[in-house]
């Protein structure tokens, strides 16, 4: 049985806003799937008592001043943009249409 | 005057401060180098030439008016297309960024321009830094100098070919799990991963955040460590940087004194699937530690085994979030906006265009590896191999201060080799990714070629958090020593390039 | 089909209603969550965003000092355990007013939690469990293009400003409130409008609901009058102004209470609240939402607040609502139920206001529950939203002490105030409402009533002072009320010698 399935695959391309084609979907599930067997040699590894480590180094406490800095002008924070339209990021509906 | 482009930073910097050569003069030779041949390198997605010169002629002018300025000043560099220049083109290697010039500086930049370096371009790197033979750039492969045929490394191929075929003596590289040291190693130049946190990555566009971090590449130890110190120190713009003096890496690369320095050799870095011809320079190379007065014993990692399946998992993880911000709507590749298809679609459309094969696969791993019912089992328990990795470093630096092993298990491979087996190509990292994963220095030097393919073998050596001065120590005491054995750096010994103009 | 509501108390006749709600505060630091940007409302759109707050490839976030104090000031005002370690996570979901397409957020680790606080409806005192308060930041703003009305149905396009996005938000969420099924609707309100007082009196937050400074989410579910099994939840979002609180839970307690007994089954699910129209209706379905793939923000670093740190802010916290109402009430000299009337008026902090520009309690009083109160109630507005503030009340005021309005006139100048026509000084001129203290005309009106009035003139002279009186409504009439009748019978008794 497989580690992942092509359909789960495609469950999540689609969280992750990817529209894979049909053939890509042949291609990359086997490679994930042995990509998914190897990984989860994890498992393996007894720790149920070993603490997660989520940062490199145990820092803690960063904080700045609540203070101002310039900002992007307004042409700066645009200048990627696609499409622009006053002075907003203009982007394509959000809701499909009915 | 002899080839500029031959010349370390060093040699540069001294033909500048004595006003034999200026900065222009070292900056378009550089330039010329990289239009003989980058045509067949391809190490630059970008080069910026009238920025360069105008950088350099500022150097020059500085210099003139009797300014103080800093050792590198004046001396070139090549920059991994994923820190950001404001102005100039980023795409870290992505379609998705194609065109997009960012804004504002990286706080590498910022400190490269405020040392007067002169930043000649952008070089190639797999997508997003995800790849280790720069296969998966959306812009071509970069060519190993050494052997065109042949892959440079990965991600930042680009930074360590440049540097390997004189087109800059000095490069930016980023290390997520070997990116600097395994190219390094691939192109018979130095490469150093700093300690995590040891520099700044405000600018570095992110593949993994708790793993990425820039450093030097050079083709001698002495300039890597200049250059780690011009780029290094604490950054209040990036919370994960320490606020603690940069470690005396210069001094340690000019002394160079191994005598008494216990070296531990990493048991579970070796053997099966280690091309012969790596482990025969790697020997010879702890050897000769051994004759300049180190102490060197055997140390046992047990969880490093497991380093690699949890490097792939928290990796994949992290980059599906950090790259989630690549959607089509306020800056880079849009596609499908014909006014019918919804925010959604043309997302969709915008990402399946724009990523490359690889950047799917980690981004549906780091996906699945983070969704509900999964956590635990993936990311959650890759999380605790982590700790595991990071106490089997704690307890090896009781015995001794540093850890050696081969940077790679085998030489560069040819282009095309390992492109559709991602396992294969994941097998690069063994040695290079423990250290990402406990945030600990660790850099690659190199320390000969190997029989069966005349191809550089990289020596990688480990050290504690905040130590990066012990590499140097150990990789200028290498440097010289096998320098006497050679009558030059490794670099000497490569092919010349054919100039194609 | 069936109605689509029932009538409230035929609802809470057969169910007791359930309720849980989720408060989100928008800091009143100077710079956002996570970078130096402004915060300010209002602003030019695109103008108050740096590479941080836009997400550009390469940009990280430093937490703002000031945002993480004041979440642990809102939490040890509410009561809460405030955590001796704890980090913020990425809630990954894409969005187009989201920059990263995560929000930086906080999971399983809130800054503060297990709380309560109190409240007093009609007298009662009830008290609401708080789950959790914890720090995340907020989204850019949507203009939708080319549909009806603005409204993301049907539009073409949008488009995205994000001076709001990275905003520091505190989100406060409440345990399952469970209070007598008739109050449910009123103590929620409650809770909302003492939280606004709250957020004013430790100063985080300018708490504009207008603005969209405190927003309003409500989990109702109803279970079967008696029942211990908990019904299915829906979430109203888009609550924003303390009356709508009230009126949202109650149209869901009526619209759920007909869906059940028609048969139906409620549906766990997003609903807007839409304030013109009173109702709530069905958000969008959201496939993936359920799947946020939390995971610790690596760019940042843990935030382990120190015990000092702590009791340092604990030390500045304003006292407790209710050790608070009871000084009031004994400072103001107010009755039992003239301070239950003020409480449930929600003019509160307002009159505490007045009264700090030296008015007088029972005036302010007077002002805010006489005309303000009863003004935003019958209009349907919260009190907030009216053009009318303490400085405005204090400035009337001063006009009645000083004698220049009286009540009569202050109330006009009140409803000139609220009818938008500009500040006291410029109603009282263009409604021409001054009281005359000019003698010249005062004792011509006087002349004026002597003369009509023989009658009165000799009753007074035949030693019935008292009788004058007639002869001040005469003149007050005569001036059109424009005068102050203390002034007008001090000229009358000199001008009749009494």
């Amino acid at each position: 049985m497989p580690s992942i399935t092509r359909e789960e695959v495609a469950h999540l391309a689609r969280l992750a806003r990817i529209e894979l084609s049909d053939a890509e979907l042949d291609h990359l599930a086997p490679q994930l799937d042995q990509i998914i067997t190897l990984v989860g040699q994890v498992s393996q590894v007894a720790a149920d008592d070993i603490p997660p480590t989520s940062h490199a180094l145990p820092l803690t406490n960063v904080m700045r001043e609540d203070e101002n800095v310039p900002c992007l002008t307004p042409e700066q924070a645009l200048s990627g943009a696609p499409a622009a339209e006053a002075q907003r990021f203009r982007v394509p509906r959000i809701l499909e249409e009915d | 005057m002899s080839d500029l482009t031959r010349k370390t930073a060093v040699e540069l910097s001294e033909l500048m401060v004595s006003k034999q050569a200026s900065s222009v003069e070292v900056t378009q030779a550089h330039l010329d180098r990289i239009g003989a041949v980058d045509g067949s390198v391809k190490a630059f997605l970008h080069v910026d030439t009238e920025g360069a010169l105008a950088q350099a002629a500022a150097v020059d002018a500085k210099r003139a008016a009797g300014e103080k300025l800093g050792p590198l000043a004046g001396v070139p560099l090549a920059l991994k297309d994923v820190l950001t220049q404001e102005g100039v083109p980023t795409t870290a290697g992505s379609k998705i960024l194609e065109g997009w010039k960012p804004p504002y500086d990286s706080t590498v930049v910022k400190r490269l321009k405020a040392a007067g370096i002169v930043i000649l371009g952008k070089t190639n790197m797999d997508e997003f830094a995800m790849g280790s033979s720069t296969e998966n750039s959306a812009y071509g492969t970069t060519h190993n100098p050494w052997d065109l045929a042949r892959i440079p490394g990965g991600s930042g191929g680009g930074s360590s070919a440049a540097i390997s075929a004189y087109e800059a003596p000095l490069a930016i590289g980023t290390d997520t799990g070997g990116s600097i040291r395994q190219p390094g190693a691939f192109t018979g130049t130095v490469g150093v991963k700093p300690t995590y946190g040891g520099t700044s990555r405000y600018g570095l566009i992110a593949l993994a955040s708790s793993l990425d971090t820039p450093g030097p590449c050079a083709r001698t130890t002495l300039d890597a460590a200049l250059l780690h110190e011009v780029i290094a120190g604490w950054d209040p713009l990036d919370s994960t940087s320490i606020n603690q003096d940069v470690p005396p890496v210069v001094a340690a690369a000019r002394n160079g004194d191994v005598s008494g320095l216990r070296i531990g050799v990493v048991k579970e870095l070796g053997g099966e699937g280690y091309q012969p011809g790596v482990e025969a320079r790697f020997h010879e190379a702890v050897e000769l530690l051994t004759k300049l007065g180190a102490e060197v014993v055997e140390v046992s990692c047990p969880h490093f085994q497991y380093a690699l399946p949890a490097y792939y998992l928290i990796l994949p993880s992290e980059a599906s979030s950090n790259l989630a911000k690549f959607d089509a709507m306020r800056y880079g590749l849009r596609v499908g906006d014909d006014g019918t298809n919804s925010a959604e679609k043309v997302t969709s459309l915008s990402r399946e265009a724009g990523f490359g094969d690889e950047v799917k696969r980690r981004i549906i791993l780091g996906t699945h590896a983070l969704s509900s019912g999964y956590y635990d089992a993936y990311y959650g328990q890759a999380q605790k191999v982590r700790t595991l990795i990071a106490q089997d470093f704690t307890k090896a630096y009781e015995q001794v201060d540093v850890l050696v092993s081969p940077a790679t298990p085998t030489t560069a491979f040819a282009i095309g080799d390992r492109i559709d087996d991602p396992i294969a190509m994941y097998k690069n990292d063994l040695c290079t990714i423990p250290s990402n994963l406990a945030g600990n220095a660790a850099a690659s030097f190199p320390c000969g070629l190997a029989d069966e393919d005349g191809l550089p073998v990289g020596f990688h050596v480990m050290a504690p958090v905040m130590r990066d001065d012990l590499l140097y120590t150990v990789g200028a005491a290498l440097e010289s020593a096998l320098a006497e054995q050679w009558g030059g750096v490794l670099m000497t010994k490569a092919p010349e390039l054919e100039v194609t103009r | 089909m069936t109605a689509d509501v029932v009538a409230i108390d035929d609802a809470l006749a057969q169910y007791d209603p359930v309720m849980g709600l989720e408060v989100h505060v928008e800091l009143n630091t100077k710079s956002k969550m996570f970078c130096g940007c402004p915060t300010e409302f209002g602003a030019p759109p695109n103008t108050q965003t740096c590479p941080v707050c836009l997400g550009l490839p390469g940009a990280l976030p430093v937490v703002n000092r000031r945002g993480v104090e004041s979440a642990i000031k809102i939490g040890l005002a509410l009561n809460c355990e405030i955590a001796e370690w704890c980090r913020f996570a990425r809630k990954n979901y894409f969005y187009p007013d989201m920059p990263k397409n995560f929000q930086t957020s906080q999971y399983d680790e809130p800054i503060a939690f297990n709380g309560w606080t109190e409240v007093v409806v009609d007298g009662e005192t009830y008290r609401i469990e708080i789950e959790r308060a914890h720090m995340e930041e907020d989204t850019g703003k949507s203009t939708h293009v080319g549909g009806a009305t603005g409204r993301i149905q049907g539009a073409s396009h949008s488009l995205v400003d994000y001076n709001r996005a990275g905003i520091p938000l505190i989100e406060i969420v409440t345990k399952t409130i469970e209070v007598p099924p008739a109050k449910a609707a009123a103590v929620a309100r409650a809770f909302v409008s003492q939280l606004r007082d709250l957020l004013l009196a430790l100063d985080v937050s300018d708490v504009r609901m207008d603005q969209g400074s405190l927003r309003c989410d409500a989990n109702v579910s109803l279970k079967p009058s008696g029942a211990t099994a908990l019904g299915t939840r829906t979430e109203t979002k888009n609550v924003n102004s303390f009356r709508s609180v009230e009126r949202a839970i109650t149209y869901e307690i009526t619209r759920q209470a007909a869906v059940l007994n028609a048969g139906g089954k409620i549906l766990q699910e997003t609903r807007h609240w839409h304030e013109d129209t009173g109702i709530t209706t069905s958000g969008r379905e959201k496939s993936d939402a359920d799947d946020y793939r939390y995971f610790p923000e690596p760019d940042l670093v843990p935030v382990a607040p120190s015990r000092e740190w702590v009791e340092e802010l604990r030390a500045t916290l304003p006292e407790a609502p209710s050790l608070r109402r009871v000084r009031l009430q004994t400072d103001w000299g107010f009755t039992d139920l003239e301070m239950r009337d003020v409480i449930n008026s929600g003019a509160l902090e307002s009159i505490v206001l007045t009264i700090d520009l030296g008015v007088a309690a029972a005036a302010a009083k007077k002002w805010w529950l006489g005309e303000l109160a009863r003004f935003a109630n019958e209009s349907g507005t919260d009190l907030d939203a009216l053009p009318v503030g303490p400085a405005e009340v204090a400035e009337v005021q001063k006009l009645v002490d000083a004698g220049t309005l009286n009540d009569k006139l202050a109330r006009q100048v009140f409803e000139g105030l609220l009818a938008g026509e500009g500040t006291p000084a410029e109603v009282i001129e263009k409604r021409g409402l001054a009281l005359v203290s000019d003698d010249g005309p005062l004792l011509e009106a006087i002349d004026r009533a002597i003369a009509a009035n023989p009658g009165v003139v000799e009753k007074v002279n035949s030693g019935k002072p008292a009788a004058a009186g007639a002869l001040i409504g005469a003149v007050m009439k005569d001036m059109r009320g424009q005068a102050d009748a203390a002034k007008v019978r001090e000229l009358l008794n000199a001008k009749l010698g009494i």
